[in-house]
């Protein structure tokens, strides 16, 4: 049943770089063999939690051993408006005597604890390893609990050995796909519904971006799942456009949406003062495609027009205080482009972007943005890179906490723009708290103090 | 005697527990030139890297065999090795500390056997340590994985001693223990003229010190050469109750006799430890030392009036439960309710009527009415939903700065512990108002003539 789910969402048609393959290589799938002793990054069950746990009113209930939950619990910015049962660390924490017998009747017990006493729309039931491994059929068990509870409890069956965290991301959306969308109808529609699949709200970027919807008379029916409830995914497939954020984590979701309800998709990001004109851009156009009233083309232009200009009126007076200083951009995906020109916009340099996880099409991008002065690495170990900070070949790394500290000990300022990040720089909002942190970054004052060495000490730095 | 009650539920609420290969890995990165690493999938070592970040706020070196869905079919003898041979030339290390996980224990991998082939087969290994804990997941919680790979540090790389050295003195220290907390017990030991070798040791590689260039292992910590000399030693002192095993291994390979201390937090149980170096060195006390006794017992009479029947509620892992809850109840606090993660020989001796085996939302179901919850970070959201003001004690602590330089042993660090959790009542004391002592009701009046 996995081998099969993972063969499926490895055999997506709508991902770009899946399309650049052959067909062997396409059976292979796109997950690259993790190198024992030199891999990094989580497994399959952490990519579906991700994907998942923003839904913040369902219960999220892990089945496996304590390092599963007991290690990672909250630990991720996703924001809510209201309900916080989402932080709520629920396990079934198994003993040895549950790996020996077996842990069905517990996780079913463990349901129903976690439906009399939280009252949940629905619980998400999370498959790990160990009881994967001794034959537990978490399927089974959220059937007959369905059945005898009265509640929809939902099997996300994606054991961490299954593969990477983005393989999870897409068994998350395999399994909203597979027991969510579509399973109730919404009280009302309006031709201005859609959409967002795989934006996750972290640090409440999502609220920087409804207020553009709002003012066009847009409603967003189905947040998947940043800030999302329950409820309002099961009638997502009522939308009329389906926006996927984020690249290749949930593609499966809106190419199937397209495919069960002919709900149009198109990629975007809300990343960078381009992209996102260009995301409401072609919300508008699709809509309007799909039978709402042309006027909302115009609304969109005036609204992206006077939006923009607000933009770089707010990032003129950091002109003159990071002109001319040098950053290298260290993430992936489309975030190695998108926000170069907002970056180039304030005058600073970008010597340098990571194309890993990038599409050919994201490094094609960075090539049109930024030209030949931008070099495109893979991976950069982190001796080089320690190196690169140290001999200030730039002045700051944006990077994810991963490396962190690669910048920090070589005394060198650096911006978290990775999911753990605590700041929100999503929309044109986004994009001038992102320039004022590198502002406050770049700026501050400890770093010639530190720098320097100590008065006993010779040149250190 | 303390009741040891288990909480009896299938779903567990916000858990208190972690895992024991985190506990594990945490105690190899105690080792100079160490890269610890789980056998498991990729996601067991990621979620307790992540976690050891926000708690340090340092890079952590920690690796994974990556086991995947056909190497767990087949078994992970591959995994292993050739995660031990990239480890090795990637970030040449000078040990390599490898814990295992629920994953390879439940399959039954053969990790002795395996690590026993891989030295045959490559020679050029030769230069490496490999030190392995067995530390399943569903067995016991953190610091136990912790105390296992103390014990496995002692019992591969501790050798036996015809000499002896009467200055020196060996400390295996407990995983409640911060690099502050070490670097307290290492000056308390040097001022009475003695040389402490400590095992692990985390104020010397997770202290946030700033080294020079870059290094791919741990950075500090306990060398191959002081454990070497460890067989040398006049007398072991093991702090926390779940260092007894590594104690007795150690004993038992090198002879070294030892004490453990069951705390070192609490004016009493300094004492002993200060009276118990005084003995080995057959030195007097320092004058500093007994001016910092003299600070605490200032400490305690000027602290005492805001400690006196305030409840508390604790969830610690044991022997951290077990110092504060002795320490608390020595000020006068009452101890409401102690959870405690897994089970441990310490329990029956907190100074409490029950101890419940259990989790965060078992300490919230107790704790209305209390005036501190005592535990880590994860405690913060029981804190805001009751009201109640949360001291951060232990691992993780992830939303303040500086957990590493937190003291809590000795007689500086039990001063200052007095006085944070002084301050944190003192800033929710309750102001009056003119509606706080009404006359009893009609029919009330001889009712409830009780203390209070």
């Amino acid at each position: 049943m996995l081998k099969q789910k993972i063969q499926d969402v490895f055999n997506e048609p709508a991902c770009g770089k899946n399309q650049a393959k052959g067909e062997k290589q396409r059976k292979k799938g796109c997950a690259k063999p993790l190198t024992p002793g030199a891999a990094a990054g989580g497994c399959a069950f952490d990519g579906a939690k991700i994907a998942l746990q923003p839904i913040t009113d369902a219960a999220h209930l892990v089945h496996g051993p304590i390092a599963c939950e007991g290690n990672g619990w909250d630990n991720r910015h996703a924001a809510s408006s209201g309900p916080r049962l989402y932080r709520m660390g629920l396990t079934t924490d198994m003993s040895e005597m549950d790996v020996i017998y077996g842990g069905e009747k517990k996780l079913y017990k463990a349901i129903k604890e976690a439906i009399d006493r939280f009252d949940p729309p629905a619980v998400f039931v999370y498959q790990t390893c160990v009881p994967a491994m001794i034959g537990d059929d978490v399927i089974k068990v959220c059937d007959i609990a369905t059945k005898r509870l009265g509640k929809p409890v939902i099997p996300v069956n994606a054991p961490g050995f299954a593969g990477s965290k983005n393989l999870g991301n897409k068994l998350g959306g395999e399994t909203l796909l597979d027991y969510v969308i579509g399973t109730e109808e919404p009280k009302v529609t309006t031709p201005y519904d859609i959409n967002i699949i795989g934006e996750y709200n972290l640090a409440g970027e999502l609220w920087q971006v409804m207020p553009l919807f709002e003012k066009l008379g847009i409603r967003v029916l189905g947040r998947i799942t940043g800030d999302a409830r329950y409820h309002e995914v099961t009638v997502a497939h009522r939308a009329k456009v389906n926006m996927m954020v984020c690249s290749q984590a949930m593609i499966n979701v809106a190419r199937k949406m397209e495919e069960r309800w002919g709900i149009p998709f198109f990629e975007g990001s809300f990343y960078g003062v381009s992209d996102t004109s260009d995301a409401l851009r072609k919300i508008a156009r699709l809509l309007v495609e799909q039978g709402a009233p042309e006027d909302i083309l115009d609304r969109t232009e005036s609204l992206i027009a006077a939006e923009e200009a607000r933009v770089w009126r707010r990032l003129e007076v950091y002109k003159p205080r990071l002109k001319d200083k040098k950053v290298l951009l260290y993430t992936g995906g489309h975030k190695s482009w998108s926000v170069v020109s907002a970056l180039q916009e304030v005058g600073m340099k970008v010597i340098g972007t990571s194309v890993r996880k990038a599409t050919e099409n994201d490094k094609q991008r960075v090539k049109e943005i930024g030209g030949e002065d931008v070099h495109q690495f893979e991976a950069i170990p982190p001796r080089e890179m320690y190196r690169m900070l140290k001999e200030s070949e730039a002045d700051i790394m944006l990077s994810g906490g991963r490396t962190q500290f690669v910048a920090l000990k070589a005394k060198m300022p650096w911006l978290d723009i990775n999911q753990e990040r605590h700041y929100a720089y999503a929309g044109y909002e986004g994009i001038v708290a992102m320039v004022h942190e590198l502002d406050k970054a770049l700026n501050n004052p400890i770093w010639e103090q530190v720098r320097a060495p100590a008065p006993w000490d010779g040149e250190a730095r | 005697m303390a009741e040891i009650v288990t909480s009896h539920k299938a779903c567990s609420v916000n858990p208190l527990k972690m895992s024991a290969p985190l506990g594990g890995a945490m105690a190899f990165m105690g080792l100079d030139g160490c890269m610890p690493m789980l056998h498991g999938s990729q996601g067991c070592t990621a979620f307790a890297l992540v976690l050891l970040v926000r708690h340090f706020r340092e890079a952590i070196p920690f690796q994974t065999t990556a086991m995947n869905e056909v190497t767990t079919i087949l078994g992970g003898l591959d995994n292993i090795e050739q995660a031990i041979l990239n480890v090795a030339s990637r970030a040449r290390p000078k040990v390599i500390g490898i814990c295992s996980t629920g994953l390879v224990e439940t399959r039954g991998e053969d990790v002795t056997g395996d690590l026993k082939l891989v030295r045959q087969r490559h020679p050029e290994l030769d230069n490496v340590a490999l030190v392995y804990a067995s530390t399943p997941d569903f067995a016991g919680g953190f610091q136990d994985g912790w105390g296992k790979a103390v014990t496995a540090m002692v019992e591969t790389l501790a050798e036996p001693s015809n000499v002896r050295d009467r200055r020196l003195v060996n400390i295996l220290a407990g995983s409640h223990l911060t690099p502050a907390d070490l670097e307290e017990i290492r000056e308390l030991v040097e001022a009475f003229g003695l040389h402490p070798v400590i095992l692990p040791d985390l104020s010397g590689s997770l202290d946030g010190h700033v080294p020079e260039t870059y290094v791919g292992t741990t950075f500090g910590g306990t060398t191959l050469e002081d454990i070497a000399v460890m067989g040398r030693a006049a007398v072991t002192l093991a702090i926390g109750e779940h260092m007894r095993p590594a104690a007795l291994a150690l004993e038992a390979r090198t002879g070294v006799p030892f004490h453990l201390f069951e705390r070192l937090t609490g004016l009493g149980a300094v004492d002993d430890f200060v009276s118990c170096l005084m003995e080995v060195s057959g030195t007097e006390v320092p004058a500093r030392i007994r001016r910092q006794r003299s600070q605490l017992v200032d400490a305690m009479l000027d602290g005492h009036f805001h400690f006196g029947g305030r409840k508390v509620a604790l969830a610690a892992e044991p022997d951290l439960l077990f110092a504060l809850s002795s320490w608390l109840g020595e000020m006068g606090a009452e101890i409401v309710t102690a959870i405690a993660p897994q089970t441990s020989p310490i329990l029956p001796k907190l100074p409490v009527g029950e101890v419940v085996i259990g989790d965060l939302g078992d300490l919230e179901d107790r704790a209305a009415g209390c005036d501190l919850l005592v535990t880590h970070s994860h405690g913060r959201q029981a804190s805001d939903r009751l009201g109640i003001p949360l001291m951060r004690v232990g691992f993780p602590m992830f939303d303040r700065l500086g957990a590493a330089h937190r003291l809590s042993v000795g007689y500086r660090g039990t001063r200052d512990l007095i006085f944070e959790a002084a301050n944190l009542f003192i800033a929710h004391t309750h102001e009056h108002g003119p509606d706080d002592w009404p006359l009893p009701q009609e029919g009330e009046a001889h009712a409830a003539v009780t203390a209070h």
